[in-house]
């Protein structure tokens, strides 16, 4: 069960959370200068990598606020927490 | 009838006897005795039968690797399935039968499997029962598998859980696991510390030592004394760790009432733990390895530890004449330590050669015969071994032809090495190494802030250990931000590491011995000749190995013959062991009951249903609940002898005739303030909002990003900026949370400020035609006269002098008025119209006449008359859609060529030109004609109901180009049945919508 | 091929089984083949088999990261079953059940598939409606199915629960469903494609990929470089890594999905059961442990790793809808890594590289998809076409919007 540090409230489980996905995705628009494959990719293509993924969490049963992290999809290790409208930090991948 | 009592010695009470059965059979032993040795006490020799080749099976070991003496305990509501006698605390009245003997231990019918054995090898059954079939086969063979009976009465038992945080976790109550806690502890760090076993000593128990000057069961004592009084420390015993998780999530299951007879026990079975550690230290010890020979699995052959153990802890000495087998010095220390409690030794075989033991001087080679480089390859005996085979073996562990004795015994004892437990260390992620010395997998380094103390990194210095363990507390502590002072450590008598001859399996090729009856896995009944068996047919990688003969999948995952088995693996592939490498450590460490994990989360806890805020008032007028979304809401309310389809009836036909109210509580409400707020309910909704001024209410629909219809509702302009969003029932709580990731997460320029106030206010709906008249009776400050309170409007005011917000809108097409109180009043404004309401005759409503209701008007019911393929096009969004420019969350969506395409299916209605009755919500609308599976569905039913104000059954649905076929006739197929239906225009009642104005 | 069957068993039983062959050989890749196969799970090795056996393609290499079947073929809850709700899935996934049906004497080799069928439990009102509209798109789809009272479930089902926290309305029992054993499934497709002439080779792990000019010529590998004119990809929750490599990226997210089983006891449960309203999803294996599915975790992951919180609500499940298991115990629990796509449904088909072919996105129900996923994808690769089966499971579905998505239709996702 994942801790996740929650820029508001500080550190707490999982069920306290819902992660949102990858982060840092614009939405196209608007809608009628949107190609067909635009919006297909906005809606549904994503990275998924096997590493480190930047995503955005839900404190849903907390403060209620979002925050972006930095979180190894391997390890599960939470690199770096950051407000929602920061951009990606850079971050140098552990050599395994 | 071997094992017996001593008559000194042990952690036992002689002077509390108790008395068990076994198959049926009285016994006695006494209070601190675990089932497995009271059984050995007492003679008991076979214990169980093996899985697949019934054979006669006695206890191997002593503790949680035991895979042999498996049990079902009690009968009844509390019986259990497969426990291990080793791990089962005696109690008076304690019943426990064997699992895989049929139909008795010391005759069992299945044992004819042994005498199949040859043709029956590993994966035997991949080959065969193909043919005719292989349900021909299965049910025997399902029947012969399986161990014990799963229970058949619900569980009479509770079980809570705790969440906890703390510094520092030490796993094992051993000297180095009590050292680390106490360590730690000093420093004031929160501490906990737990023990599978009721006694806090670990290896001392088996191995008492001085210890500073004392016994070490004085200086248990006083450590385990401190750490209770420690206040930030928690003493755990009885408590197993079973798995570590991510981000140093362990938990942990305690045993509160499995010690006691089944007639004493109350309160909580067990309790789980969740236990958030910033650092743990595994001191969870070795286990010993059994040796891999011909026959080394009669009852009587045991692990040399388990057999110091029971001697030792429960004055149960394994046997009268026994024979030790060993490839390190343990198999010495545990024959002279038998020896001093009077046990006979009648002889040691060691496969080392004496130059290369480093064994202490005091080895009296004159108390019994010890062979050094020789080792057991055979053994005698039917249900309990009667002689050992001993042969010399050459440098490659092959034993010599010719040379060789046979002892008569009635018990060996194994000591095949030793291997640390590092099930929980390798969950957590650590890593292994395959340690030359140790002859075994030792952990190294780990992620998480996990190390391991003691035996369980495959260090057997005590004195060593202790030192280790003592630094690891306080560094533990001191990465959580305490102060620790130095520790002493107690001086031990030394003991030096000993050296571990590699036996992984006696290959006894050169004297004629079979490998098909050495066993590597006791209990799935896996030999040596199954390991080579899996490696000649290419199932080489060690997890193969493991699927294909089942080698380490048994209930006791492995513990004695994991290593064993990597061991035939590296003699036949030619691989070194580091290489074979392990198999997956998987949680649990040991079976946890699935009803620990369940906790409290049983019966009304499993989805707590919310009560209505009059749920009384619904009672006392007859309410029939059922569960609306995890809300308790009234279905129908019955009169005398009604059933619930009458009554739904009857309601549904005097809203239409004089008033009726129906608690609407549930439905969403979600304030929308700020200078953008119009601005956001316009991207929120498919509708235009911002034109929408106070006093005002508009429907509208809202659409996932995929443009598919997710909710709809009624939207209410308080004032300027303020706005009150309408969801229903079911989506308030996930639209609010949509409503703050679009503004948190998307539009971070927006100013607006969202708050889900469903629960705050209570709203009772009064409908029908006479709604304004009862409405009236109350003080209110709202006028409702019709030409300034008009439909799809909305007013804010005091009613009985508490706030109230009303909003004319209407679900059934009757005059209707929402009005919305404090939650707190919804239970006394529910009274107040029932007896207000009695003049006019009013009828509560519950949520079917509701829905007739909106039926006959043609209504749409989202999530009923839409799935998760609607889009606002089919069901008679264009216009609106047409008129919008600007972007909302789904348009892209709904423009895309599916959306647009013309063969979708539309929201229509339903004629029954076939019979009286409703059509079933669910049945497919075909073409007429006869249908041939398989056959194009052009759509389906999605609401039915007989309609009493029309006084025929109706129905909504879903067709393809349905708004283009009103008129048409179509077929109604029903689980093979088929009636006819002309398509309609949805609402049937009062199509013109003139009631709702009134 | 050595074949296998009561006679050889008892011949080899006089043999000390000496004389049994390797099920499949450990080759040394070749420099080139005609076609590379990436991932020897089900999907790959079952793609290899029909390949040679329907399309006479032999020149083929399956390259496995680690070892055969050791992915999600080796993690699941073995169910089988085709209840579904679109006529495109429902066409395709009988055509599974089917060849399953065929399977272990086509291969000869036991996968004890046993159809003791599998039952939808309706929870509430609305799952009851929707239950209903699936058991009639299962009868118009031509797949049996039969729709039964409460009564009749609990007379079939005497275990459940008497009173659980949600009721027990209907069921939809799909009598040719079942379970079967899943380690069997790969090994039994890798013997037979290996006995095609087909290389399998293990612990092979492809690290890149050579194009050119949009078209593929081969893989790089941990054994080396090895050309192919058609490489095809069949790595589950991997296919994003692997897509990257290749240098498109797909509408798949990769989760966690835990599953556990019990100790084993004597026969207790003789079907499958998946209850709506609790999430309880439950067979008893041949071996006697009951099996249970999990859930997903709800965050990307490539760790096969178990978590509590899902174990815990599976339990909390279980223990409602048959309380007599809540004093049996958990023996084990582990994750596949799943990978999912938004409407739960796969893709089987050309990738936007040439030569390039996916068989990807099967979620949680990628094992019951093997014999048709196999038999489909090897149709594609060998006449670089889909086989009309898989035509829907495309991704240009993601751009019109015509997604097909069971739970919107059945509420019974993969």
């Amino acid at each position: 069960m994942l801790q996740i540090n929650c820029p508001y409230c500080g550190p707490r489980s999982e069920v306290e959370f819902r992660c949102g996905g990858e982060s840092h995705i614009k939405r196209p628009g608007p809608p009628e200068d949107v190609s067909d494959a635009e919006w297909s990719e906005y809606l549904f293509f994503r990275k998924n990598p096997k590493g480190i993924h930047f995503e955005r969490w839900l404190h849903r049963f907390g403060c209620g606020r979002w925050f972006n992290i930095a979180r190894d999809t391997v390890s599960h290790e939470v690199l770096h927490e950051y407000a929602i409208d920061m951009p990606a930090p850079t971050i140098i991948e552990k050599t395994k | 009838m071997s094992g017996y009592r001593l008559d000194k010695g042990g952690y036992i009470d002689r002077n509390t006897p108790l008395t068990f059965s076994f198959e049926g059979k009285q016994y006695s032993g006494f209070d601190g005795d675990t089932l497995a040795s009271a059984l050995i006490a007492n003679g008991v020799s076979v214990i169980g039968r093996s899985f697949k080749y019934h054979r006669p099976r006695g206890i191997l070991g002593a503790g949680l690797d035991e895979p042999n003496a498996i049990m079902q305990i009690e009968s009844g509501p509390h019986t259990i399935p497969n426990l291990k006698a080793t791990g089962i605390e005696l109690y008076d009245g304690l019943q426990a039968n064997p699992v895989n003997a049929w139909p008795s231990l010391a005759f069992d019918a299945l044992s004819i499997n042994s005498l199949l054995s040859r043709f029956i090898p590993a994966a035997f059954y991949y080959k065969t029962f193909m043919w005719p079939h292989w349900h021909v086969f299965e049910p025997t063979i399902r029947k012969a598998a399986g161990l014990g009976v799963s229970p058949n009465f619900p569980d009479p038992d509770r079980y809570e859980k705790r969440f906890v945080h703390c510094d520092v976790l030490v796993i094992g109550g051993g000297p180095a696991g009590l050292l680390a806690a106490q360590a730690a502890s000093r420093s004031g760090a929160r501490v906990i510390i737990v023990e599978y076993d009721p006694e806090w000593g670990g290896s001392l128990l088996n191995d008492p030592k001085e210890m500073d000057g004392t016994t070490s069961d004085t200086w248990i004592q006083k450590i385990v004394d401190e750490l209770q009084e420690a206040p930030q420390t928690t003493v755990l015993n009885r408590t197993m760790a079973f798995g570590v998780y991510d981000h140093g999530l362990i938990g942990l299951v305690e045993r509160v009432t499995d010690h006691l007879p089944v007639s004493s026990r109350s309160g909580v079975r067990q309790r789980i733990w969740k236990v958030r550690a910033a650092h743990t230290i595994i001191a969870s010890g070795a286990m010993e390895r059994p040796f891999v020979f011909p026959n080394n699995d009669r009852p009587g052959i045991m692990l040399a530890s388990a057999g110091e153990t029971y001697a030792r802890r429960y004055a149960a000495a394994p046997g009268k004449r026994v024979v030790v087998v060993t490839n390190n010095d343990y198999g010495h220390y545990c024959a002279q330590s038998l020896q001093k409690m009077g046990v006979e030794i009648v002889a040691i075989a060691d496969a080392r050669l004496q130059k290369n033991t480093l064994l202490p001087g005091q080895i009296d080679l004159n108390n019994y015969p010890v062979f050094f480089g020789m080792t057991v390859t055979d053994t005698s005996g039917r249900h309990r071994v009667r002689s050992a085979q001993l042969h010399a073996i050459d440098d490659s562990g092959k034993a010599i032809s010719g040379r060789s004795h046979n002892i008569d015994c009635d018990t060996i004892l194994m000591s095949g090495g030793w291997s640390p437990v590092v099930h929980l260390f390798s969950q957590a992620g650590g890593k292994l190494v395959f340690d030359a010395k140790a002859q075994a997998f030792i952990p190294t380094s780990c992620e998480q802030n996990i190390v391991c103390v003691g035996a369980a990194t495959g260090e057997y210095s005590l004195a060593k250990n202790l030192i280790d363990a003592a630094k690891a507390g306080s560094n533990a502590a001191s990465k959580s931000g305490f102060k620790c002072g130095s520790m002493a450590v107690p001086s031990v008598e030394g003991s030096e590491a000993s050296t571990v001859r590699a036996m992984w399996q006696v290959d006894v090729s050169a004297i004629g011995g079979s490998e098909q009856k050495a066993w590597v896995d006791f209990q799935n009944d896996v030999t040596a000749s199954d390991v080579k068996l899996a490696i000649r047919e290419n199932f080489q990688s060690v997890e193969h190995v493991k699927r294909y003969t089942t080698l380490g999948m048994a209930s006791d995952q492995g513990k004695t013959s994991n290593v064993n088995g990597i061991g035939v693996m590296e003699s036949v592939l030619k691989k070194p062991m580091a290489q074979v490498g392990t198999t997956k450590f998987r949680p649990p460490y040991d079976p946890t009951t699935i009803g620990a994990f369940a906790g409290r989360r049983v019966g009304e806890n499993f989805a707590p249903l919310r009560a209505l805020a009059a749920e009384q008032g619904h009672k006392e007028a007859g309410a029939k609940f059922d569960d609306y979304g995890g809300w308790k809401r009234p279905v129908c309310y019955l009169q005398g002898a009604e059933t619930e389809a009458e009554a739904v009836q009857r309601e549904a036909k005097a809203i239409r005739h004089g008033v009726g109210i129906f608690e609407a509580s549930p439905l969403g409400k979600i304030e929308v303030f700020g200078p953008d707020a119009a601005k956001f309910l316009n991207r929120m909704y498919v509708n235009i909002m911002s034109t929408l001024k106070a006093g005002q209410c508009r429907y509208g629909i809202m659409l996932d990003e995929n443009g598919v219809v997710f909710d709809d509702g009624v939207l209410g302009c308080l004032k300027e900026n303020h706005f009150l969003v309408g969801t229903t029932s079911g989506k308030a709580a996930a639209i609010a949370e949509q409503f703050e990731e679009w503004l948190q997460c998307e539009w971070t320029d927006l100013d607006v400020v969202t708050d889900n106030v469903t629960s705050a206010w209570s709203i009772i709906n009064v409908n029908g035609p006479n709604a304004r008249d009862l409405l009236q009776k109350f003080d209110c400050t709202v006028d409702l006269s019709p030409d300034v309170f008009k439909h799809m409007q909305m007013r804010e005011g005091r009613l009985a002098g508490v706030s109230c917000r009303i909003q004319r809108v209407s679900f059934s097409g009757e005059l209707s008025y929402e009005v919305a109180i404090p939650w707190a009043y919804g239970a006394s404004f529910w009274q107040a119209l029932i007896s207000e309401g009695a003049a006019f005759g009013v009828c509560p409503f519950g949520i079917e006449a509701l829905m007739i209701l909106r039926i006959e008007k043609g209504y749409l019911h989202v999530g009923s008359d839409t799935d998760g393929m609607t889009v606002p096009q089919d069901i008679g969004f264009g216009r609106i859609l047409a008129k919008k420019k600007s972007d909302f969350v789904g348009r892209r969506s709904i423009m895309r060529p599916d959306a647009v395409r013309k063969n979708r299916r539309q929201f229509i209605g339903l004629e029954n030109i076939s019979d009286e009755s409703p059509f079933r919500v669910g049945a497919h609308i075909l073409p007429p004609g006869k249908v041939a599976p398989p056959a194009h569905t052009q759509g389906w039913v999605t609401s039915s109901v007989y309609s009493p104000n029309t006084g025929k059954p109706i129905a909504l649905a879903l067709v393809e180009r349905g708004t283009e076929r009103y008129g048409e006739e179509v077929q109604i197929w029903d689980l093979g049945e088929s009636r006819r239906a002309k398509i309609v225009r949805p609402g049937v009642f009062d199509p013109e919508g003139r009631r709702l104005h009134v | 091929m050595k074949r296998y069957s009561a006679l050889s068993l008892f011949r080899e039983g006089l043999n000390d089984q000496k004389g049994w062959q390797a099920a499949w050989r450990n080759p040394e890749p070749k420099s080139e083949y005609e076609v590379i196969i990436i991932g020897g799970g089900g999907h790959g090795l079952a793609t290899a088999y029909y390949l040679a056996k329907e399309h006479g393609i032999t020149n083929v290499a399956v390259l496995e990261k680690a070892w055969i079947g050791g992915g999600n073929t080796g993690r699941n809850t073995t169910v089988i079953r085709s209840n579904y709700f679109f006529r495109e899935s429902a066409e395709f996934y009988d055509f599974s059940v089917k060849l399953y049906e065929g399977l272990s004497k086509e291969l000869n080799y036991n996968i004890m598939f046993s159809q003791r069928g599998m039952w939808n439990i309706a929870q509430d009102r609305h799952g009851l409606e929707m239950l209903r509209r699936a058991a009639n798109a299962m009868g118009l789809n031509g797949v049996p199915a039969e729709f039964h009272t409460e009564t009749e479930v609990r007379r079939r089902i005497p275990l459940l629960n008497d009173a659980p926290r949600f009721p027990i309305l209907a069921g939809l029992l799909q009598s040719r469903g079942g379970t079967a054993r899943h380690d069997a499934v790969a090994w039994g497709y890798a013997r037979g494609a290996d006995a095609r002439g087909i290389d399998i080779i293990q612990n092979c792990e492809v690290t890149g990929f050579d194009i050119k000019n949009g078209q593929i010529q081969g893989v790089k590998t941990s054994k080396g470089n090895i050309k192919a004119k058609k490489v095809a990809l069949a790595v589950a929750g991997h296919t994003s890594v692997l897509a990257e490599l290749a240098g498109f990226r797909l509408p798949i997210i990769s989760y966690a999905l835990q599953a556990c089983v019990s100790e084993p006891v004597k026969p207790v449960l003789d079907t499958v059961v998946m209850a709506m309203g609790t999430g309880v999803y439950i067979s008893q294996s041949d071996k006697g442990e009951l099996v249970f599915g999990g859930g997903i975790d709800h965050y990307p992951s490539y760790a096969q790793r178990g978590n509590l919180p899902v174990m815990e609500h599976t339990a909390a499940g279980i223990v409602d809808m048959f309380p007599q298991f809540s004093r049996m115990r958990f023996l084990r629990q582990w994750a596949g890594i799943v990978d999912v796509m938004y409407d739960s449904t796969p893709v089987v088909g050309k990738s936007p590289i040439d030569g390039m072919y996916l068989n990807c996105g099967w979620g949680t129900g990628g094992f019951k998809a093997i014999p048709a996923g196999g038999f489909c994808f090897a149709h594609t690769i060998a006449q670089d076409e889909p086989h009309h089966l898989v035509t829907p499971f495309n991704l240009k579905r993601f751009e019109t919007g015509a997604l097909i998505d069971e739970a919107t239709g059945a509420g019974i996702a993969h």
